[in-house]
């Protein structure tokens, strides 16, 4: 680890030459030995479509749960693959999820139930923006919550708010320079000759705008091809699943251990809206299962590849809302209202399922249908921005958000 | 009282004062240096100019051209342009007609498991039952392979499919879309259609304001049944409405199936009226129905976007209590139908009945249909309405930050006109701001901007355009996909950040190198010399940097061929309009 991070800078500091390398790199590079100097990374995931947190994890303790859900209930905990994995003796884990298990279990993982936002809309793209923007049934914010918790700083990093995909999230715009990279390996101008002739013109133009703009790309590239000299080796062998969120929690991991100065990233999976065929013949298999399969497989690839790093760093999921507490007539579930959270790192007050949980009886639903409220999702997001990432101001990262109440996930 | 005067007085000459040093207009009242007029027009009024484009306005003369420019029906089409979108089949479909030939997938498995109809003709039978089995695999397949938002596949597969596509001839290439991926060929046709009109059309100023007015009114292609109401509302709705008088274009989208959709007015209801039990049994149960769906009655989300970005703006004086009484009054539109393409209807029976204050105007109770034609009234004709849209077509097409003088001169315009936009439009293009020193360059290019004049400054043959639109997804604009009500900014900071820079300069080198499928450059046409070339795209000398750079480059290298050009594209210089 060490030899590696030293080879990674003295590679990266060449690239800019002896005395040129802009001050943020070498302050970057030179934190890193310093443990206590070092940055705090929070890692934003979205669940796009709105995943059906009943089946996630499971309230298998519910009674009305498998009253409402004749065809799509995971059944209770008896050991086999076929049933909820136990948490607590009244939540369980649904089957697909079990490589998260041994996270929870270490007490690093913390599952808050029952949240979501307080806007009642079940429009998906509505409810994505006031989760992105962070401010519920306000469409006019311009900018997002990732963007707005990151402190100001003279000499930031290019690279210290970076989105996997083509382009920025809602979540991650804002003054604040943040990137969006499709995959590292392509983030560079794809002719060498050609990338040191723009490097030039755009250092020496006299447009301020596209200048400045220029001048941070190129600096970006360079770290991202010195970053980038040896093929990626996850810690320990371990393998992430293919599909697209396995493959951004790996650059991610790649640019954590690469110390360039990552302070924010956000991934993101979609296909959740299950409105047809949830489940397949049994309710633990089928879409859902697939997907929670690929999800929780990239989540524990990352933690396992992070390894002592995840010290610094704190996962969190969160999806648009929940789905209908009830069954549709199509094995799927329609939108609904409250859903789930997980987080997960070093600093995670885990092992719990957090969130005062509101019932599923009929006169407990949110308009008799969904999963209440107990939880505003930027209760959770709030105490990670400010136990730990240290943004003490947290109604500027959630403008209009009076009286959070932290759930208490965060050691801080 | 008249020392309190006084003071009052000199109090308000110092604010006006402040605003005045606060913000430095000097610049718009200087005029353009004449030969860089036309240019300058050029880049705001057209998607960028071609090669010969400058000397054609010279001869006609600037003010006759954008007079021209404002009558398209006074310019002759472009044959090359109407070539090209013949064999876009979808584009001159009814809704009715593109929900039968490209059914969306939630019509598809209720044909399958018998809730609706199977159509009768064989051969769109046949068509249903490949897709239901495409569709069943897709679902057993998913969550191992792809991602459902659009962005799934192997990007190698997916490159290599295109650059098939990009061979193969449009009419053999429409069939190999609609056999293998049915509902992308929505999609692929709207992309096409509207690059290819961007880039061939000779009614330029037209193909902008088409652009402008779909952003204003935006819909999201990708929410449910917009997919197969889109094409339809930027023909039927949009396009024929563009210069015409904004009262016009707001009524056309306000009934238009796609924006009730987008918008949700469709479950826009009246909660009291949805409890009465008068309507008989079939009602009651209809409702019962609709509201388990809903379950909930007024939907303000159509009423909010109305006035804060279709109409008055954010701090246009309206309040949440407005938002209230203007969803009231639009209780009842909705559409028949929606995922079978049905138009609009207007449903007495959950309407509102009661009385409504909208912005003062009071609108009285037993009102039907026409309250909502009151609220389009009372916005179309709101002093803030002609500010707010007088403000946002200054900003895109003379300055972020347009001057408030010409901005007060174009809403004067809108409001003595009734809110004719080709007036307000001629206000601004002959006003002395348009032609100034603070407009000249003062925009960076968005994404469509940049690979629409890139494309017109080297005379590309685009023979197959969806390459292009992958280009401006990466590039951060997927057209007919902005999620957002707001649509697209056309501001600067916007557009410049790291990645989205990256992505221009390589799609420069690209084009020029004629690595983007579908598209050619013919790059014998470009000069050895850099200055030369850099004249040639750019229309006018490259800046000294720019100029330099690529001649120290040549000095250690040859270049390859349309290198040059794509540097000079890929410039600052070129980003800017």
């Amino acid at each position: 680890m060490t030899s590696r991070r030293l080879f990674l800078k003295s590679s990266a500091l060449a690239m800019f030459g002896v005395g040129a390398a802009p001050a943020w790199l070498s302050r970057a590079l030179y934190a890193a030995d310093a443990p206590s100097a070092r940055k705090k990374i929070l890692v934003a995931i979205f669940q796009r479509g709105a995943v059906d947190g009943l089946n996630m994890v499971v309230p298998f303790g519910e009674k009305n749960y498998y009253n409402l859900r004749p065809n799509l209930a995971i059944p209770k905990p008896d050991g086999t693959e076929d049933a909820a994995i136990d948490l607590d003796g009244f939540f369980g884990l649904h089957p697909a999820l079990s490589p998260l298990k041994p996270i929870y279990d270490a007490g690093h993982m913390a599952i808050v139930h029952a949240v979501g936002s307080p806007d009642p809309t079940r429009s998906h793209f509505d409810a994505q923006d006031y989760m992105e923007s962070g401010t519920p049934g306000r469409k006019a914010t311009a900018d997002g919550w990732l963007n707005r918790s990151l402190l100001s700083q003279p000499n930031p990093s290019p690279v210290r708010a970076v989105s996997l995909g083509t382009a920025l999230p809602r979540s991650m715009r804002g003054h604040n320079e943040a990137v969006a990279i499709a995959n590292l390996n392509d983030f560079k101008i794809r002719d060498v000759h050609g990338a040191g002739t723009f490097e030039s013109m755009y250092d020496n133009t006299l447009d301020q705008v596209l200048g400045g703009a220029g001048r941070e790309t190129f600096e970006a590239v360079k770290l991202m091809q010195s970053i980038q000299q040896q093929p990626y080796a996850p810690t320990g062998g371990v393998q992430y699943p293919n599909g697209p969120l396995g493959q951004s929690l790996m650059q991610i991991a790649r640019l954590i251990k690469s110390d360039v100065g990552l302070e924010v990233a956000f991934a993101e999976m979609g296909g959740w809206d299950t409105h047809f065929n949830e489940v397949g013949a049994r309710p633990t298999q089928g879409q859902l299962a697939n997907l929670l399969g690929q999800f929780g497989s990239a989540l524990a690839a990352f933690y396992q590849d992070l390894g002592d790093r995840m010290a610094d760093v704190s996962v969190v999921t969160m999806s648009e809302f929940g789905r209908t507490a009830r069954e549709n007539g199509s094995r799927g579930t329609d939108h609904g209202h409250a859903n789930v959270m997980l987080a997960f790192g070093g600093g995670i007050r885990g092992g719990k399922v957090h969130g005062e949980w509101p019932g599923l009886e009929q006169e407990q639903l949110y308009e008799q249908r969904d999963l209440q409220l107990t939880t505003d999702f930027r209760d959770v997001l709030g105490e990670l921005v400010v136990r730990h990432l240290g943004n003490p101001r947290v109604t500027s990262v959630f403008p209009g958000y009076q009286q959070p109440k932290f759930p208490g996930i965060a050691a801080g | 009282m008249k020392t309190k005067f006084g003071i009052t007085l000199m109090l308000v000459t110092g604010v006006a004062v402040l605003a005045a040093f606060s913000t430095d207009y000097s610049q718009f009242n200087q005029r353009l240096a004449k030969d860089q007029e036309i240019l300058h027009a050029l880049k705001r009024v057209t998607f960028g100019p071609r090669p010969g484009d400058v000397e054609a306005v010279q001869k006609m003369g600037l003010k006759k051209w954008i007079d021209l420019q404002l009558h398209p029906e006074r310019i002759a089409e472009n044959p090359e342009l109407t070539e090209r979108l013949r064999p876009l089949e979808s584009l001159t479909m009814s809704p009715t007609e593109i929900a039968t030939n490209y059914p969306p997938p939630a019509v598809v498995q209720a044909m399958m498991r018998g809730l609706l109809p199977m159509p009768a003709d064989p051969e769109a039978r046949a068509r249903m039952e490949l897709q239901a089995k495409r569709l069943e695999a897709k679902q057993e397949a998913k969550g191992d392979l792809k991602d459902k938002q659009g962005k799934g596949g192997d990007p190698l597969q997916q490159a290599m499919r295109q650059q098939v596509l990009a061979v193969t001839d449009p009419v053999a290439r429409r069939k190999l879309i609609a056999n293998n991926t049915p509902q992308q060929v929505l999609a692929y046709d709207l992309n096409e259609a509207k690059l290819y009109r961007a880039i061939y059309s000779n009614r330029q100023l037209e193909e902008q304001m088409v652009d402008f007015w779909f952003n204003h009114f935006n819909v999201y292609m990708d929410k449910g049944a917009d997919r197969i109401l889109t094409s339809s509302y930027e023909r039927d709705a949009i396009r024929p409405r563009v210069f015409g008088k904004f009262r016009d274009l707001l009524e056309a989208t306000a009934e238009s199936p796609a924006m009730l959709f987008y918008l949700d007015n469709w479950q826009n209801v009246s909660p009291d009226r949805a409890q009465q039990g008068r309507f008989g049994k079939q009602f009651a149960k209809q409702l019962a129905k609709q509201k388990a769906k809903q379950s909930r009655g007024l939907n303000e989300n159509y009423a909010r976007e109305l006035m804060e970005l279709h109409t008055l703006g954010v701090d246009g004086g309206y309040t949440q209590q407005d938002i209230i009484e203007v969803a009231r009054c639009f209780t009842g539109w909705t559409i028949n139908q929606p995922n079978r393409g049905g138009e609009f209807i207007y449903n007495d029976r959950v309407h509102d009945k009661g009385e409504k204050t909208v912005l003062g105007v009071e609108i009285p109770a037993g009102g039907g249909q026409d309250d909502a034609e009151r609220v389009l009234d009372i916005l179309a004709r709101h002093p803030s309405t002609a500010r707010f849209i007088s403000t946002k077509l200054a900003q895109k097409f003379v300055a972020d930050d347009p001057p408030p003088a010409l901005i007060e001169h174009m809403a004067k315009t809108f409001r003595d006109t009734d809110g004719d936009i080709r007036a307000v439009m001629a206000t601004m293009l002959e006003s002395k701001e348009f032609l100034s020193e603070g407009a000249f360059s003062s925009k960076v290019k968005t994404p469509l901007e940049l690979v629409v004049s890139a494309v017109r400054a080297t005379s590309a043959e685009v023979n197959y355009a969806i390459p292009l639109a992958t280009q401006m997804a990466q590039l951060g604009q997927p057209l007919y996909r902005k999620i957002e009500p707001t649509g697209y900014s056309s501001a600067n900071a916007e557009w410049v950040n790291s990645a989205a820079l990256l992505a221009r300069m390589n799609f420069a080198l690209a084009l020029t190198a004629n690595r983007v499928p579908g598209i050619k450059v013919d790059q014998s046409q470009f000069q050895d010399n850099v200055a030369a070339t850099g004249r040639q795209v750019l229309f006018r000398d490259p800046a000294k940097p720019t100029l330099e750079s690529i001649q120290r480059a040549l000095e250690q290298k040859e270049p390859t061929p349309g290198l040059v050009a794509g540097l000079v594209l890929g410039s600052p210089d070129f980003q800017r309009r």
